[in-house]
């Protein structure tokens, strides 16, 4: 227990846990507009590891870390757009259908990097994002630096919460999804095109994904590598469950498992807790397992999650 | 209080699905603070039509005039732009929204954020206007069902509907709200507001409307103006093009308790549950049924029946014998038919072939398997013999379930239950939205059974159905039996009165 | 333009042999497009990815030898989506069993001629209950079961891991692999001087088992029902929940007897690499055999042949060995997509008039 304090009272513990948590918030946010508009968008992960790939590359050969970025979010919006394809054109099993995009995604990461790529002996890398300090705020003693002084990416990934609560509960279009994802029925008969909607949120929800898996490969390591996303995208799906698919919650699960991440990280690094370090990266798993078994019993799932929308059918 | 111009025309409207013709050639006018019955049997096009106003379904031929211009609906967002404003059978509402939220969807804000001021002051002029009026912050999880229709109305009121229709809103109502839902009907006529009202229920029709439009087969069979001299007898015909007349119910003797409950609470949780304390009997030789308002515990007390929902508290004896655990086998050894609400959510599997489905609840037994092996040729003579005993028409035991219409699905399930000859048979909603013909097939039965000497509890929210097939009739409200009158004496006041939660002795 | 279903009346059997070629055929299209991005002749590389599993008898015989996991994860994951229970935990359920039998078939106390037996049986338990274990949160809290059967692969996986990091860590090389299985527990070779083992035999007689489970069975029966409308189901008298955890005994013992067999049959240890998604393969293997026994055997022959060959493809025309990833995907994806054939047939309608 000791040692387990130690750690987070060391410098640069929480700065680490804030950058941990940043695809993880954007990552979640996506699956959220998804879901509240009624499609479990199970291709988080194919479609980070893609967008991480896309944006690695771009950034690669062109020099500029934000062009990366753009192309990661086009990747994004691509994807999400094929999900909609499946599951509100044609009406397809969602489970099925974010698997199989997951799969694609997952194939075409691998294949494309090697194409671009080659095989080099040494594996390429790029000048990743360096941090941004903001002015006289990062200056603060203790909290300046942890929170002012952190990559671009990471600002946006935090007002990103504040503003999706707005636009989830203040704005028309955020009434609207919210509506299509309790009762398609009742937007439709009110004028409110269902499958726009779905397709909006999904296209939107494939690009923070995306950024993501950009920020992983571009910010929080310096290169694509096979296993740079490692199913943090499966646990977003859980963090949605957890925050009870409000964003201020989501975003409070992400920093929650971003604290248990980063503890892990340093307590095998310190390698004073005798226990094969395996057992710390299995932890988050176990974790979420857990809190899902006791969380689930009172979801407050969207009700039309997972539900077809047919218009026929009343 | 007719203007001339009439403010919606629909002209030789036709939609076919696959071989079936919904509706063929129809015309429809309505005026300016018209009360426009649209009057004809489940299957006769009436809810399609509207659809079709609506902007659900597409035409396949014909035109809509508003205020005498044509117009396309392709979607409901342009039938409300044409001031079309419907209210559905089953509410469009989000529980878990407030009145306000559930009112302003679809609707532009200000300056991009939601104009809750704008939305509450026009709740309030709706208000002041017509009578109607919500509390803006309520859930609607929290409102009546009555109150939840008057949401929808105001809903097409707020998107500026010149004409309303609504289709068979008296279905949930007791006969007091009913009596509301008329006064504001008549409020929304008088300032000019054009309504339809589709109901199957003549003397509700005869009451309410000035011009009534019947619809049989997708056709429009009679327009005509309604008045004082038109009968029940006569609209009844009309709709459905022959005359009516009332199956035979003769005297039968009626003997011992086939199933009781005493006292069974259950649903919700054991401090607050949907049933309290509900006590019946149903006899051989008797038809008991169960009135009440969707919604007041039918459900959970059909579940209870069918071994589906554990009660709380209290006692279940079939043929005299309690039943210690109650479940689904349990219930079904002991001679308990059932028939559910849901035909394809709960009855039958609808992508499964039909002979599937007509051995479902007994697959597990001989003859349809033995140790845990099927009997495939078993299962499809015994389906071959249902269908031709029940005339069910379907291409063979092989096709999708899902494909029958809705007379033939109840059909199979009446089949599939009587194979075993039940003791009691539990049926709920047994004739809606199935046609006339099948219907009466469903009703002989019944009657069948209770020659038999065998016994029937029949759940419906159709007044006249339980008029005519039952010998006594129990009132549900709030998940209490209000009482049980025998029909001879039975009223649609007293009963009314009953659905409504007025107890026969407090009144 | 709309698109619009229109329900068949009956299900088509045809169906069942032309969508998937359909599938298959539309995904070989759309690879080869890759494939030409790659910078490869499109024809060339198509004819070193099939020929090269099936040009000898050798070349045949280790395709078969490769497709038998995949018949049994296959099996499994069409079992479990039947009753729609969405075992994706396949992997995890494969390398429980592939360590359970390492760690049956290393037992020094043990007499010889009960090792092959005893590795089967735990093998099928240990990763029948690795299902058993999200089964039940499914019925009993209603959790999801895609996420918690994933998350489950993860934790087996780093459990293994820990494994090979210590008390199977090999002394000598220090690589992450296991000590060897006893000889007495070596799956009997079927085919003199192949690779051929009794894990092929296994796999042939659960596709039977589970061919005659499904269309003879009540619970083959039941397991449909349960997975078509598990409330009618239930109403029928059907105990719901039971049923799915059978059913995922059943799934996962499958994906487990997959993983005896690489485990006892091919490598005689377990590695790192003991699993190249066999797991999720089988989903794609399941969709493609339409959820039959039947359909799952020429299913996995054909991703065999594809994931053999594309090594072979790799070598000699340098398109990268993840085509086979690329064609899985694509498969899954134009399959599904083929699959609105079955129950519908689709309209189009340009927007007609309101």
């Amino acid at each position: 227990m000791d040692e387990i304090l130690r750690q987070v009272f060391q410098v640069g513990f929480f700065a680490a846990m804030i950058r941990i948590a940043t695809p993880l918030l954007f990552a979640t946010i996506g699956e959220l507009y998804a879901e509240r508009s009624g499609v479990l968008n199970l291709g988080i992960e194919g479609i980070m590891l893609l967008s991480a790939m896309t944006g690695f590359s771009a950034a690669y050969f062109s020099g500029s870390l934000w062009l990366g970025i753009a192309a990661a979010l086009a990747t994004g919006v691509v994807a999400g757009a094929l999900m909609g394809l499946l599951t509100v054109t044609f009406g397809l099993s969602q489970h099925v259908s974010g698997l199989a995009l997951t799969l694609l995604a997952s194939g075409l990461a691998f294949f494309f990097y090697r194409v671009i790529f080659g095989q080099p002996a040494m594996a390429p890398s790029i000048k990743a994002f360096q941090p941004v300090a903001i002015p006289l705020l990062s200056a603060i003693p203790v909290i300046g630096p942890v929170l002012f002084d952190q990559y671009a990416l990471v600002y946006v990934a935090v007002l990103l919460v504040p503003v999706t609560a707005f636009v989830l509960y203040r704005t028309p279009w955020g009434l609207n999804l919210r509506t299509v994802g309790e009762s398609p029925h009742a937007a439709d008969t009110a004028g409110v095109s269902v499958a726009a909607i779905r397709y909006q949120a999904l296209m939107l929800s494939g690009a923070l994904m995306a950024v993501g898996g950009a920020f992983l490969a571009m910010a929080q390591f310096n290169a694509f590598t096979f296993g740079v996303v490692s199913g943090r995208g499966w646990v977003c799906i859980a963090l949605v469950v957890f925050g009870q698919w409000n964003p201020w919650r989501c975003a409070g699960a992400a920093f929650l498992f971003a604290f248990i991440d980063a503890l892990e990280l340093r307590l095998q690094a310190s390698a004073v807790i005798d226990v094969p370090y395996q057992v710390f990266l299995m932890l988050p798993f176990v974790l979420t397992i857990v809190a899902m078994a006791a969380l689930s019993r009172n979801a407050r799932a969207p009700s039309a999650l997972l539900v077809p929308f047919r218009k026929e059918e009343r | 209080m007719r203007e001339k111009t009439p403010i919606l025309g629909l002209r030789g409207i036709c939609k076919r699905f696959g071989p079936v013709r919904a509706n063929h050639e129809v015309d429809l006018t309505l005026y300016e603070g018209d009360i426009l019955g649209l009057l004809g049997e489940n299957g006769a096009g009436k809810t399609t039509l509207m659809n079709i106003l609506f902007g659900t379904y597409a035409a396949d031929a014909g035109r809509i005039e508003i205020d005498g211009e044509p117009v396309s609906i392709a979607n409901s967002a342009d039938a409300i732009a044409h001031g079309i404003g419907m209210v559905h059978q089953h509410f469009h509402l989000v529980a878990r929204h407030s009145v306000l939220e559930n009112l302003m969807v679809g609707q532009k804000g200000r300056h991009g954020t939601l104009d809750r001021a704008g939305a509450e002051a026009r709740l309030a002029r709706i208000a002041d206007e017509y009578g109607l009026r919500l509390a803006p912050e309520t859930p609607v999880a929290a409102l009546t069902i009555g109150e939840q229709q008057r949401l929808e109305i105001i809903k097409a009121l707020f998107r500026g509907a010149r004409i309303l229709i609504l289709d068979e809103p008296t279905a949930v109502l007791t006969p007091q709200e009913r009596d509301g839902l008329f006064k504001a009907m008549r409020a929304l006529a008088d300032k000019g507001m054009g309504v339809i009202f589709i109901s199957h229920k003549l003397f509700e029709v005869r009451e309410i409307t000035n011009r009534v439009m019947i619809m049989r087969q997708g056709v429009v069979t009679t327009t005509l103006v309604n008045g004082p001299e038109l009968t029940d007898r006569e609209l009844g015909e009309l709709m459905c093009g022959r005359e009516l007349i009332p199956p035979e119910r003769p005297p039968v003797a009626v003997g011992r308790v086939l199933l009781r409950l005493t006292k069974i609470s259950a649903g919700g949780t054991p401090d607050r549950p949907v049933l309290k304390e509900v006590s019946l009997e149903v006899r051989a030789g008797e038809i008991l049924g169960l009135a009440g308002v969707s919604g007041n515990g039918q459900g959970a007390l059909a579940e209870v029946i069918a071994g589906v929902l554990p009660p709380h508290g209290g006692a279940i004896e079939i043929d005299g014998e309690v039943l210690d655990q109650p479940s689904v086998q349990a219930v079904k050894a002991r001679g308990i038919g059932r028939v559910p609400e849901d035909r394809i959510g709960t009855g039958l599997i609808t992508t499964l072939p039909l002979s599937d489905n007509m051995v479902l609840p007994r697959v597990g037994e001989a003859p349809f398997s033995r140790c845990g092996i099927l009997d495939h040729r078993a299962m499809r003579d015994f389906a071959r013999e249902q269908i031709a005993r029940f005339q069910i028409t379907a291409a063979g035991v092989d096709v999708r379930t899902g494909t029958l219409s809705g007379g033939n699905l109840q059909k199979a399930l009446l089949a599939r239950e009587l194979a075993w000859d039940p003791l009691v048979l539990l049926v709920a909603q047994p004739t809606r939205g199935i046609d006339v013909g099948a219907a009466e097939f469903v009703h002989r039965q019944f009657l069948d059974l209770r020659a038999r000497g065998r016994g029937l509890l029949v759940i419906s929210e159709d007044l006249e159905e339980l008029f005519t097939l039952c010998d006594r009739i129990a009132v549900i409200y709030e998940g209490r039996i209000m009482g049980t009158i025998p029909v001879a004496e039975a009223t649609a006041r007293n009963v009314g009165l009953l659905m409504a939660g007025f107890r026969e002795d407090a009144a | 333009m709309r698109v619009r279903l229109e329900v068949r009346e009956k299900a088509s059997p045809w169906l069942n042999l032309t969508l998937p070629l359909l599938a298959i055929a539309a995904t070989l299209v759309l690879c080869g497009g890759l494939i030409a991005l790659a910078g490869a002749n499109v024809i060339e590389a198509y004819s070193v990815l099939f020929a090269s599993a099936l040009e000898s008898k050798f070349a045949i015989v280790e395709t078969i030898v490769k497709a038998t996991p995949l018949v049994l994860t296959g099996l499994a994951v069409a079992v479990a989506f039947r009753a729609k229970f969405w075992n994706i935990g396949a992997e995890g359920q494969f390398l429980l069993g592939a360590m359970a039998a390492v760690f049956i078939g290393t037992q020094e106390s043990l007499p010889g001629w009960s090792l092959v037996p005893l590795m089967i049986l735990a093998g099928i338990i240990a990763g029948g209950l690795w299902a058993v274990l999200p089964a039940v949160l499914k019925t009993r809290f209603k959790v999801d079961d895609v996420v918690t059967t994933l998350l489950l692969n993860f934790i087996v996986f780093y459990a293994m891991m820990a494994l090979l990091d210590g008390p199977w860590k090999d002394p000598l090389s220090g690589y992450p692999d296991s000590p060897d299985i006893r000889p007495d527990a070596e799956f009997p070779v079927l085919l003199h001087a192949t690779r051929l083992h009794l894990g092929v035999l296994l796999a042939a007689v659960a596709t039977v088992l589970v061919w005659w489970l499904m269309r003879f069975t009540t619970l083959g029966f039941a397991i449909r029902a349960v997975g078509e409308n598990p409330r009618a189901a239930a109403y029928a008298g059907f105990d719901v929940g039971r049923i799915i955890v059978l059913t995922a005994l059943i799934s996962g013992g499958l994906a487990g007897l997959a993983g005896v067999g690489e485990a006892a049959g091919l490598h005689y240890q377990v590695m790192a690499g003991i699993s190249s998604g066999y797991g999720y393969t089988g989903i794609v293997i399941a969709m493609l055999g339409r959820l039959n026994p039947l359909g799952v055997v020429p299913s996995a022959l054909f991703f065999a042949v594809v994931i053999t060959g594309a090594e072979a493809m790799s070598r000699s025309t340098g398109v990268p060995v993840f085509l086979a990833d690329v064609i899985q995907g694509t498969a899954l994806m134009t399959m599904l997509m083929a699959l609105l054939f079955t129950g519908y047939r689709v309209r189009l309608s340009l927007t007609g008039h309101g």
